[in-house]
């Protein structure tokens, strides 16, 4: 199993050139919010381990917002963040990347303040790496060449189907299937449909999945006494601010929210960016960072086969903390249109929502932290949208599929390697197709 | 009871004035603002009062955005409407999301593009054959200047039935009127009856919330208006209103008649093919078996085409995932595998409740209802005639839609993004709404013309190269204030 990852190189653009780097990054794409994928600069379709790449100027609209506990704000650099959604380790892709991109990079990079001619490009990206503290994977050891494979596996089971159909109307389940894996079988042999067997699962990776998923509740079971200790005074705290953080949930600007949605819809998925200022204090940010270190858990041991708690439709995930924990981007690949994204996390995991982005300033007010918040929809998704920012390029390798193709596609593959299916399984094998 | 004043709210959130048959909706563009509002002063506007006997003509009026500011409503108060109303059903992004690409591009409808959008629409409804007197006497001698009459739409009355031949207006919405239903308990079936504030707003809706609209401080101009009840100090000018969305969709019902005649061969299969694209036989009857259990907000009189869901039918076998009925309305609760208890539902909330494919793909119906208006136009012609050819110039057919909710992007446009136009509905690939729905490709998925019918323990069938039948010809956002709210638009101002 190839095990996925991910990079953020974060680097503060240099104020003089950030006009020219976004003329730079709107030259990626073919028109608003739809990328080129041969583009010059970063030709992402050549690089086939890439799920997703992005590029974003985080320019954030709500640093001002501190003011509501009376703090000045921060003036914090303008930064330019190009990530991406891998297949194996970052290291080894930055390089790739900068083998094959080496031009399109520096034109980038060079807008940014500490990159200079001679600077190295491997090590400058390495340094500049912003880890993100949760990280969402929507299938574990599913690579972009076995997405691509398992669509050419449907299609061509499709292909097949619409010349056969007629003839295999009325057979039984498990006929048909025997029937479709002896043409997969022929296909496979002559060389027409390669599917490429899972690689082995790299060592190194398989101890620190290991450590991670027993060191997290063994360092939870250490500091449990400590945590009991401290609760009653937490759970005080936490109770007084949520009762009186301020909400700052006011209806976005209009100009703004049609920018945004310029580059919304043009596929079956979206990209999403969401930046905002912690709320200050103690208190929230332990409970960011604890909660989202239980998401993270969670997603890397609990949630990898297609299903964050009951969401379906979120390719990749992260949140990254930036500017000394002071503030933080959450990221996303989601399939539908924004509104259906918001009812779907605002139904289906309201409480999962709450616990993390009610420790952002102006959050709608929570109850014992995973209760009522975005359950008030309207402030919730004012709320949302005032914090979204434009992603300047996005690219997806596989851009018409959804989450759920990708899972159908799979269950197709896993069905047609098997053998022989039980009456049920057959049933329920050929409903995919 | 409910504490609704009828005598504040348009008749046709409550009534589908169904006995006055005869139906015209007027497009309008404010000639002059001053005739208007004195026109609109004394305008006949029915309330959802029940009268006995019944009136015998009604009439409506609802704005669009521009049309409140050419009435000389300050831009401050429509800003505090909802963004899709203000920036309108044509903004280009919006187009994208609603299907409104290729051939029902706004660009070439016949009304609400750029110049072409109405300021306000005034319907007028009446029993047979009074229609003519009713618009004669109602519009009246300062009608023309007051207004610049952009159209005519013309209703025809097919008996209950659209024009493609099948029974239409079964299932709607039950509201909520006495507000006894608490909309933040959990639903774990499906029941019709809807919050009262999904519809009207002013009220909680189904999240128990109110939604966004415009409160004024309280002046002269706005003296009369209803107190907010969220915010008491304020007035609240949408309350008892709702947003109106219209859509003119032409049918082509010889090519639908034609199309599955061709792949079928004969009539009663061509007719069965065309049942399982729309959910139910021409007579109503929905394709998956009426239960036993009551469902509330179903009446025992409407229970025989309305008392069922797909839970009996998770394969889709009886009634495909695609078909329109299904689409438009998937009867789902809020959860899968009906959780009663609070621990099996924790359970499922932290995902690990039914894990099948197509288990958990929908967001619950109930955030997404909308109470139906629509009339059809056009001559009817029977599936029988259909599949000759036209005649030369013959008249266009189709649906005046109309559609009452108060939160346009949760309710309408999701229904017609989500469910209604999404190739990947349901856990599919590669078809959109048999009936209504544009055939254009997306970036990576070609094909958006199929639709399939799963069989059990069988291989589905599929019929491909769906034609479009549907074309958008125009369409609009409006506001439908209550009578207090006309009123306040309405009154005597300088400009």
């Amino acid at each position: 199993m190839t095990p996925q990852s991910n990079f953020m190189v974060l680097a503060p653009i240099e104020p003089s050139r950030e006009v020219a780097l976004r003329a730079l990054l709107d030259s990626m794409n073919e028109a608003p919010g739809r990328v080129n994928p041969k583009n010059a600069l970063i030709p992402f379709e050549q690089f086939d381990r890439l799920h997703f790449g992005r590029l974003v100027i985080l320019n954030d609209q709500t640093t001002g917002d501190i003011r509501v506990y009376r703090r000045e704000p921060q003036t914090y650099p303008l930064y330019l963040a190009l990530l991406g959604d891998i297949d194996g380790d970052a290291n080894s892709f930055l390089t790739d990347l900068a083998g094959r991109a080496a031009a399109g990079l520096r034109a980038i990079f060079s807008c940014c303040a500490d990159f200079y001619a001679d600077t190295d490009l491997v090590s400058w990206m390495q340094s500049h790496e912003a880890p993100a503290i949760a990280n969402y994977v929507n299938w574990r050891g599913r690579t972009v060449r076995r997405a691509r494979e398992e669509a050419k596996l449907r299609d061509a089971i499709e292909d097949y189907l619409r010349i056969h159909a007629p003839a295999l109307a009325d057979l039984p389940a498990r006929e048909i299937h025997q029937r479709l894996r002896q043409f997969v079988q022929a296909e496979k042999t002559a060389g027409r449909l390669p599917l490429a067997p899972e690689e082995r699962t790299p060592l190194r990776w398989s101890i620190s999945n290991l450590l991670h998923l027993l060191g997290m509740p063994l360092l939870f079971l250490l500091v449990l006494p400590l945590l009991l200790l401290i609760t009653p005074f937490y759970l005080l705290r936490l109770r007084h601010l949520e009762k009186t953080d301020p909400e700052l949930c006011a209806r976005v600007d209009q100009t703004y929210s049609d920018g945004l949605a310029q580059a919304e819809d043009h596929l079956v998925t979206n990209q999403f960016t969401a930046m905002g200022s912690l709320k200050p204090g103690l208190v929230r940010l332990v409970t960011t960072i604890g909660i989202l270190s239980i998401v993270n858990w969670g997603a890397r041991h609990i949630f990898t086969r297609g299903r964050l708690a009951r969401i379906r439709t979120i390719h990749f995930a992260r949140w990254v903390f930036l500017d000394n924990r002071k503030r933080m981007v959450f990221f996303s690949n989601y399939d539908g249109t924004v509104e259906s994204y918001m009812d779907d996390f605002i139904n289906k995991t309201g409480f999962g929502l709450n616990m993390v982005f009610s420790n952002g300033i102006g959050y709608p007010r929570t109850n014992w932290l995973a209760l009522d918040g975005c359950q008030d929809e309207r402030k919730y998704k004012d709320f949302l949208r005032r914090h979204t920012l434009p992603s300047q390029v996005w690219y997806k390798a596989y851009p018409g599929l959804t989450a759920i193709d990708l899972e159908r596609n799979s269950r197709i593959r896993q069905g047609l390697e098997t053998a022989a299916l039980s009456e049920a399984d057959a049933r329920n094998w050929i409903a995919l197709l | 009871m409910t504490d609704v004043d009828f005598n504040d709210v348009q008749g046709l959130l409550r009534f589908g004035y169904g006995k006055m048959t005869q139906a015209s909706y007027a497009l309008l563009r404010v000639r002059d603002a001053a005739a208007a509002r004195a026109w609109l002063r004394a305008a006949p506007v029915t309330s959802a009062l029940t009268m006995n006997p019944p009136p015998p003509t009604a009439l409506q009026v609802a704005f669009t955005a521009p049309g409140l500011s050419e009435l000389g409503v300050p831009s401050s108060v429509i800003a505090g409407f909802s963004p899709e109303f203000v920036t309108g059903m044509t903004e280009e992004s919006r187009t994208r999301r609603l299907g409104d690409v290729g051939s029902n591009a706004p660009a070439q409808w016949s009304w609400g593009y750029d110049s072409d959008l109405p300021h306000l629409v005034v319907m007028f409804f009446a029993q047979p054959p009074g229609l003519t007197t009713f618009i004669q006497s109602a519009t009246g001698p300062d009608w023309s200047r007051a207004f610049e009459e952009m159209r005519w739409l013309k209703t025809a009355d097919l008996d209950g039935v659209e024009p493609f031949g099948f029974t239409d207006g079964i299932s709607q919405p039950r509201i909520d009127w006495e507000r006894q239903r608490d909309p933040t308990r959990p639903q774990i079936d499906y029941s019709n009856v809807v919050a009262l504030g999904e519809f009207l707003l002013g009220y909680p809706n189904e999240y128990n919330k109110y939604t966004d609209r415009p409160l004024l401080d309280p002046d002269a101009a706005s003296a009369n208006l209803l107190p907010a009840e969220d915010a008491p100090a304020k007035k609240d000018l949408a309350r008892n209103g709702s947003y109106l969305v219209m859509r003119e969709m032409e049918q082509d019902v010889r090519e639908f008649w034609k199309f599955v005649s061709q792949e079928t061969g004969n009539r009663d299969a061509a007719a069965k093919l065309a049942a399982t694209m729309v959910g139910r036989t021409r007579a109503g009857d929905p394709l998956v078996p009426i239960q036993k259990e009551a469902i509330p907000g179903i009446s025992p009189d409407e229970a025989g085409q309305n008392r069922f869901t797909y839970g009996g039918d998770p394969s889709g076998s009886a009634c495909p995932f695609g078909a329109h009925i299904r689409r438009a309305n998937p009867r789902n609760p809020d959860f899968p595998g009906r959780p009663a208890s609070l621990i099996k539902r924790v359970i499922t909330m932290l995902g690990f409740g039914p894990k099948g494919f197509r288990d958990d793909l929908m967001s619950p119906v109930r955030f997404h209802r909308i109470l139906r208006r629509g009339r059809e136009y056009g001559p009817g012609l029977l599936p029988e005639d259909a599949l000759s050819p036209a005649l030369p110039n013959e008249p266009a057919r189709g649906l005046h839609f109309i559609c009452l909710n108060a939160n346009i992007s949760r309710q309408f446009e999701f229904l017609q993004n989500a469910w209604i136009v999404n190739p990947k509905f349901s856990g599919m690939t590669g078809e959109r709404d048999p009936l209504l729905g544009t055939r254009a490709e997306l970036p990576g998925c070609p094909v958006t013309a199929d639709f399939n019918q799963p069989r059990d323990g069988r291989l589905r069938k599929r019929v491909d190269g769906l034609p479009q039948f549907v074309t958008v010809r125009g369409g609009a956002y409006f506001f439908l204030p209550s009578l207090r709210a006309l009123r306040y638009f309405a009154a005597k101002r300088s400009n």
